[in-house]
């Protein structure tokens, strides 16, 4: 027969510390909304292509297959995608800002600002537990916790001024009305060399951002195991049951 | 009385013929096309001519020097010849008391209507002390001119932006006078601007007798609207990723872009590329250097010459934005792994600690 302590009644068993077998119930939470996840990764992907071309724009490399410049348009092919995903990111990050009014509860904008004691409590815990790994115990969010929430609206101030320092830069190749809004930012920032330099320092903040959040995720997941990765595929996560006792 | 510029054309002994030619090449260089030309020669007819005072403040004139080598020698000469150029300290046969005085009647006798050229930055620190005229400070001197003038001029990146003396860390305190005077300054910014540039700028004002249109910082647009990269020869090379990796190799011999030498045509906006120098026999970029953005504000500051990016503030020459940012960025993954591997060296009891919230009450 099979090893006896094995679902050996609910909370009878002996306790190993892996043993992955003990009967928890589970409920299933929807919550990220079809809106919300495509938002993501049109985010990301244009977050990746904005950040990879970025670079490349600032320091270029030159595949010199082609000795005289009607043989190729190498530079011209990367900063098009540079101005087009921009343009996608943009209204991408717009839609994702009216979504914070009329989603559900966690994707709403109070989610992204801790106004209330019990969320900045929750911002002590989640330092505890995602950077001491003092305290890994206790209530965790469905959403994103307060911190995340934060920092999250940290890179949407980050997305605004790269927007703006980007259209600002792209106002003078430009006479379309979205990119002449801006023009005035040139003279503001004491001209385009400070422009551009802010607009290129700020690249390597979505790259340590990139780092971090993808980790977190992981990270997350890994430790609380409900799906903390795949519920920004399905929208799904899990959360345990409460027992009436 | 004063004489129109025809008149005093006449007296000079210019035919009927060198007035038309001398039209057709200020309407050209104030771009108003083959039609401007009546325009011009009426205006020059009948307009007195214009008084104006060239103010010297803190520059190296080469302002001057600039305007004297414009490639329209016609237009140039009989500028010289017919304005009324009452003041420039340069250029001017008086000195001391006579040239004050010629100063003071010109204020006098022209009020609203004489046109003020300033070339320099004005030193505002240590109440002006840096830079004094016939024992006046450049502050009041200034003041006094630009108070009764039709128009204000600042010739050159000294007086649009304050240039090198304004860099930092600025110790005499140079301001750019638009800064310091109520009426609106034309501001004709490059260390020194383009000659044709300057004389066009005088054209308009003199047959036109109104400011041309200027753009947000006041400059010209006709000259400052577009940057020098937009109308760059070598710009194809730079859309196609063919650049000079260094000054002297094969890309620099065939005339690739110098977007990597630090070529600073994407953020200058100026008409070199068009307009060129010296009666248009070539630029800066045509010569095989970058440019390095002198019509630009604050262009000392934006880091060395050579990079097209200025260097992180406060981590010396060579540290770019890439370079901070990419050691942040190594240093987060490696926090990121460090962090990977703490939390699997305590896996058991972190996994544990987790698990034992799912614990089921008993």
């Amino acid at each position: 027969m099979s090893s006896p302590e094995i679902g050996v009644g609910i909370g009878r068993g002996r306790r190993t510390p892996l043993d992955h077998q003990q009967p928890v119930e589970y409920r299933r939470v929807y919550v990220w909304e079809l809106p919300v996840r495509i938002y993501h990764w049109i985010n990301a992907v244009a977050l990746v292509l904005l950040c990879a071309t970025g670079y490349l724009i600032g320091a270029p490399t030159s595949p010199l297959y082609a000795a005289e410049a009607y043989q190729q348009y190498w530079f011209g092919w990367v900063r098009f995608l540079h101005f087009t995903a921009a343009f996608v990111y943009v209204f991408n990050f717009m839609a994702r800002i009216y979504w914070g009014f009329v989603g559900n509860k966690y994707s709403h904008w109070t989610a992204f600002f801790p106004l209330k004691p019990a969320q900045r409590q929750e911002m002590v815990d989640v330092i505890k537990a995602d950077v001491l790994e003092t305290k890994l115990h206790g209530p965790i969010s469905t959403g994103h916790n307060s911190l995340a929430g934060l920092i999250y609206f940290f890179t949407f101030l980050a997305f605004v001024f790269q927007t703006i320092t980007g259209f600002a830069l792209y106002s003078s190749m430009s006479s379309s009305w979205l990119p002449r809004m801006f023009v005035w930012i040139v003279p503001l920032m004491g001209g385009e060399f400070s422009v551009r330099f802010w607009h290129h320092l700020f690249l390597w903040f979505f790259v340590t951002f990139v780092v971090v959040h993808v980790y977190l995720a992981f990270y997350h997941d890994y430790i609380e195991g409900r799906g903390t990765v795949s519920s920004i595929i399905g929208g799904w996560k899990f959360e345990r049951e409460k027992r009436e006792k | 009385m004063s004489l129109s510029i025809w008149q005093s054309m006449q007296q000079k002994g210019y035919t009927r013929r060198d007035f038309f030619q001398f039209c057709a090449a200020a309407a050209t260089v104030a771009g108003l096309g083959p039609s401007g030309v009546s325009q011009v020669a009426s205006a020059f007819e009948k307009k007195e001519k214009p008084a104006v005072l060239w103010m010297h403040f803190q520059e190296c004139t080469c302002c001057s020097e600039s305007f004297l080598r414009a490639s329209h020698p016609i237009v140039l000469d009989v500028l010289l010849d017919v304005l009324s150029l009452n003041y420039s300290e340069t250029l001017m046969a008086a000195s001391g008391f006579q040239a004050e005085k010629s100063l003071n009647d010109t204020i006098k006798n022209n009020k609203g209507k004489y046109i003020v050229l300033v070339e320099g930055a004005v030193p505002t620190g240590a109440d002006g002390v840096y830079c004094m005229i016939g024992g006046k400070t450049a502050e009041s001197i200034l003041q006094t001119v630009a108070r009764d003038a039709a128009a204000v001029v600042a010739w050159g990146s000294c007086a649009s932006n304050g240039c090198v003396q304004a860099a930092k860390p600025n110790p005499t305190g140079a301001t750019p006078i638009y800064k310091l005077i109520d009426k609106p300054v034309i501001n004709v910014p490059g260390c020194p601007p383009i000659a044709d540039v300057m004389m066009a700028v005088v054209t308009h004002l003199l047959v036109l007798g109104q400011v041309p249109a200027l753009d947000n910082q006041n400059r010209p647009k006709e000259f400052y609207g577009r940057r020098v990269h937009d109308t760059c020869y070598r710009r194809p090379n730079y859309d196609a990723g063919l650049f000079v990796e260094s000054f002297d190799d094969e890309n620099a011999r065939k005339g690739y872009c110098l977007y990597k030498m630090g070529c600073k045509g994407p953020v200058t906006y100026n008409a070199c590329s068009v307009v060129k120098w010296n009666e248009g026999t070539s630029y800066p970029i045509q010569s095989g250097h970058g440019c390095i953005g002198c019509s630009e504000t604050g262009f000392w500051d934006n880091g060395p010459i050579y990079q097209h990016l200025p260097s992180f503030p406060g981590f010396g020459v060579e540290s770019t934005a890439d370079k901070i940012g990419g050691l942040v960025g190594i240093a987060t993954v490696a926090g990121v792994a460090a962090h990977a591997v703490v939390t699997n060296v305590r896996k058991r009891k972190v996994i544990a600690e987790v698990h034992e919230e799912d614990q089921p009450e008993v």
